[in-house]
């Protein structure tokens, strides 16, 4: 298992520039920017993201609303709306070919087949109007021109797999007839269904209870480990990571700041706002006691400060963080931090 | 599927006895005295009087009246006038003019209003599409007194006299289906403008939706992510509109049954209203509300065929 940025220190990319893999990782994002265009200017959703994917591993892509991590997702998928999104710079490789560089049939040809994904709210990402087995059956009729007998088939095999009972008499039922847990279920067999080599999976857990996320988790976890797909896991949920990532990506201001093996990051952040991330979640051994907060809010996209962009809200802030933006700076062969002082932030003292 | 349709047409009941007890009433309240009427500036003879009073139940209380007429109507009787003909007679001819005028507006209005709703809404924020929005605009500020003439002027006279052409007819319903044309379209203008504008966004919006995200990322061609999964989703206020416009099109088209001389409900209406020929009007009005209910009861029962969620409640 290599980190995000991969195993060797000359794979490690420089800001701004994207260093070639030499073994060609399922996939590489390099120094992605992605902009929207709105009345009052340019919003930077995305400023440079790096990140590296093998086969068989699952990357927890964590950030809140509006950090970029969906965006970078959509960027991959290409599935962005443009305009108003615009790609400004990057490169997008999976295995080893640049996906923002393919003609929009031959990106089709590797959506759904190649790389599917999946989204937060089951309800809303069905179609209303056709039956779950039409729904999942097209990805073999449109792609493999498999007939309807067929497809239908294999709607109800894929159906099985995600465990949704009765799969066989549920065929012709439509999305409103389901749970969530079970619509969801029905996302990810039609994400499934031609063996992707890489899933994206956009929250697929935020919508639902949280006995049903845990399933939900499982089964993803499962059927990853069945087919040995590469796994990005967009969530927000630190307590979903833990137990399915292999490694995280945290993001703040359209970039990652911290990335890292899941425990490592867990044990010792190296990264404030990671740090904060964890110091938030409620646990049972500091019961009665206040949550922590980061006080502050997100930075405004079309007005991003110069400097690093979570300095307003760092408790480790000095004076030149308002100034100079920190590099990605490498700790070690799988971790790194976009904080100047990530000794301190390790060492867990305040600077 | 079976229980919603029974459902949906045992609706149909109280709106008819509701809208007819409505109509009876507006009508009955109407000032003036029929019968005096009809003699003109003379004096009716009083045994006249009393025979035509005793004929038309005119002496009885509204509630006996209306349930006289409602009693005819439900055997098909639209009750005579008071000059002695019947109103069904009266009414079928000048229906079967109305119906076809409407018709032909109708499928104008779904053909050119969905076809450009359609073309804008897949160029939206381009050149092509700010064109159809500004087309509709003008189309639905000019009115039909203007549209009318100038399509007469144009297509019916100078267009003969230039090319010899005679193909649309401007006056009266001697010519099949093509006496239908200018008229149809005429009255089926602001509709086709109104059409165009609810295509264009529903179907703008729709192509936004979650589903069709999803139907990209599952890599699905163009043509199909909008044929079939945004359509389906767009038809369904589309279809409502067009249900809806069926009556209004049939009671509102006196303008344009009076420049193209069509003898349609909407003249007949008029003239009824003027004559004072309360059992015409009363006649035509339950009519088209009937035109209106039925037309409804069409698009209740294809929004269940479009959307499943409807069919389950």
């Amino acid at each position: 298992m290599t980190g995000i940025t991969g195993g060797t220190p000359s794979m490690l990319p420089a800001w701004g520039g994207g260093a070639v893999p030499r073994n060609e990782p399922l996939l590489a994002v390099e120094d992605l920017h992605v902009e929207f265009a709105t009345r009052q200017g340019a919003v930077k959703a995305v400023n440079g993201v790096d990140y590296t994917l093998e086969a068989g591993e699952t990357l927890a892509v964590l950030g809140e609303s509006g950090s970029g991590k969906s965006v970078t997702a959509q960027a991959i998928m290409g599935i962005l709306d443009t305009p108003p999104a615009r790609v400004t710079r990057g490169r997008v490789l999976f295995r080893g070919t640049d996906l923002l560089g393919l003609s929009e049939e031959n990106r089709a040809r590797v959506r759904g087949r190649r790389i599917a994904m999946i989204f937060q709210d089951a309800l809303s990402a069905l179609n209303p109007v056709f039956t779950v087995g039409w729904q999942i059956g097209e990805m073999f009729r449109v792609h493999q021109g498999a007939s309807r007998r067929d497809a239908e088939r294999r709607a109800v095999e894929l159906m099985d797999r995600v465990r949704i009972p009765g799969a066989a008499r549920r065929l012709h039922d439509y999305p409103h007839q389901f749970s969530g847990g079970m619509r969801q279920r029905i996302m990810i067999a039609m994400a499934v269904a031609l063996e992707p080599e890489l899933l994206i999976a956009d929250e697929p857990t935020t919508a639902l209870d949280v006995t049903v996320q845990a399933q939900i988790m499982e089964l993803l976890t499962e059927i990853q480990r069945e087919s040995g797909m590469g796994m990005i896991l967009i969530t927000h949920d630190l307590g979903v990571v833990a137990d399915a990532a292999d490694k995280i990506a945290v993001m703040y201001g359209g970039r990652i700041v911290e990335h890292a093996l899941v425990h490592d990051a867990y044990r010792a952040p190296a990264h404030p706002y990671t740090r904060g991330l964890l110091d938030s979640i409620p646990r049972i051994d500091r019961k009665g006691r206040e949550l922590h907060a980061i006080t502050g809010l997100p930075p405004n996209l079309l007005d991003m400060p110069p400097g690093c962009s979570f300095a307003p809200r760092c408790p480790y802030r000095q004076g030149d963080c308002a100034v100079e933006a920190p590099p990605l700076h490498r700790i070690g062969p799988t971790r790194g931090s976009a904080c100047h002082y990530w000794r301190e932030v390790l060492d867990g003292s305040h600077g | 599927m079976g229980r919603y349709v029974i459902r949906r047409l045992l609706q149909v009941i109280p709106v008819l006895l509701g809208a007819t007890f409505l109509i009876f009433s507006v009508v009955f309240a109407l000032p003036g005295d029929p019968i005096a009427s009809m003699a003109g500036d003379k004096r009716m003879p009083p045994h006249i009087v009393a025979e035509l009073t005793e004929r038309y139940h005119l002496d009885d209380p509204f509630l006996v009246q209306y349930w006289h007429y409602l009693s005819g109507l439900l055997q098909g009787d639209f009750g005579e006038t008071f000059a002695g003909g019947g109103v069904s007679e009266i009414i079928a001819g000048k229906f079967q003019v109305s119906l076809n005028l409407a018709l032909t507006a109708l499928v104008m209005e779904t053909v050119v209003g969905v076809g450009l709703g359609f073309y804008a809404a897949l160029r939206r924020g381009r050149a092509q599409d700010t064109l159809v929005l500004a087309a509709t605009l003008l189309l639905i500020s000019v009115p039909t007194l203007v549209t009318g003439f100038v399509l007469q002027l144009l297509l019916g006279v100078e267009l003969k006299r230039s090319t010899g052409i005679d193909f649309f007819p401007i006056s009266g319903a001697f010519d099949g289906w093509r006496s239908y044309l200018l008229p149809g379209f005429v009255l089926a203008g602001t509709s086709i403008a109104y059409l165009t504008r609810l295509t264009r966004t529903t179907l703008a919006e729709t192509l936004r939706a979650d589903y069709v995200r999803t139907a990209v990322a599952k890599g699905l061609p163009r043509r199909r992510i909008v044929g079939r999964h945004a359509l389906r989703n767009a038809l369904i206020p589309v279809v409502t509109y067009l249900g809806a416009d069926l009556g209004t099109l049939m009671g509102s088209a006196v303008i344009t049954e009076t420049i193209f001389n069509l003898p349609g409900l909407g003249q007949e209406l008029f003239r009824s209203i003027y004559e004072r020929q309360q059992p015409v009007v009363v006649g035509i009005v339950t009519l088209l509300v009937l035109v209106y209910v039925l037309a409804n009861l069409v698009v209740d029962l294809l929004y269940a065929v479009l959307d499943p969620r409807i069919r389950y409640e």
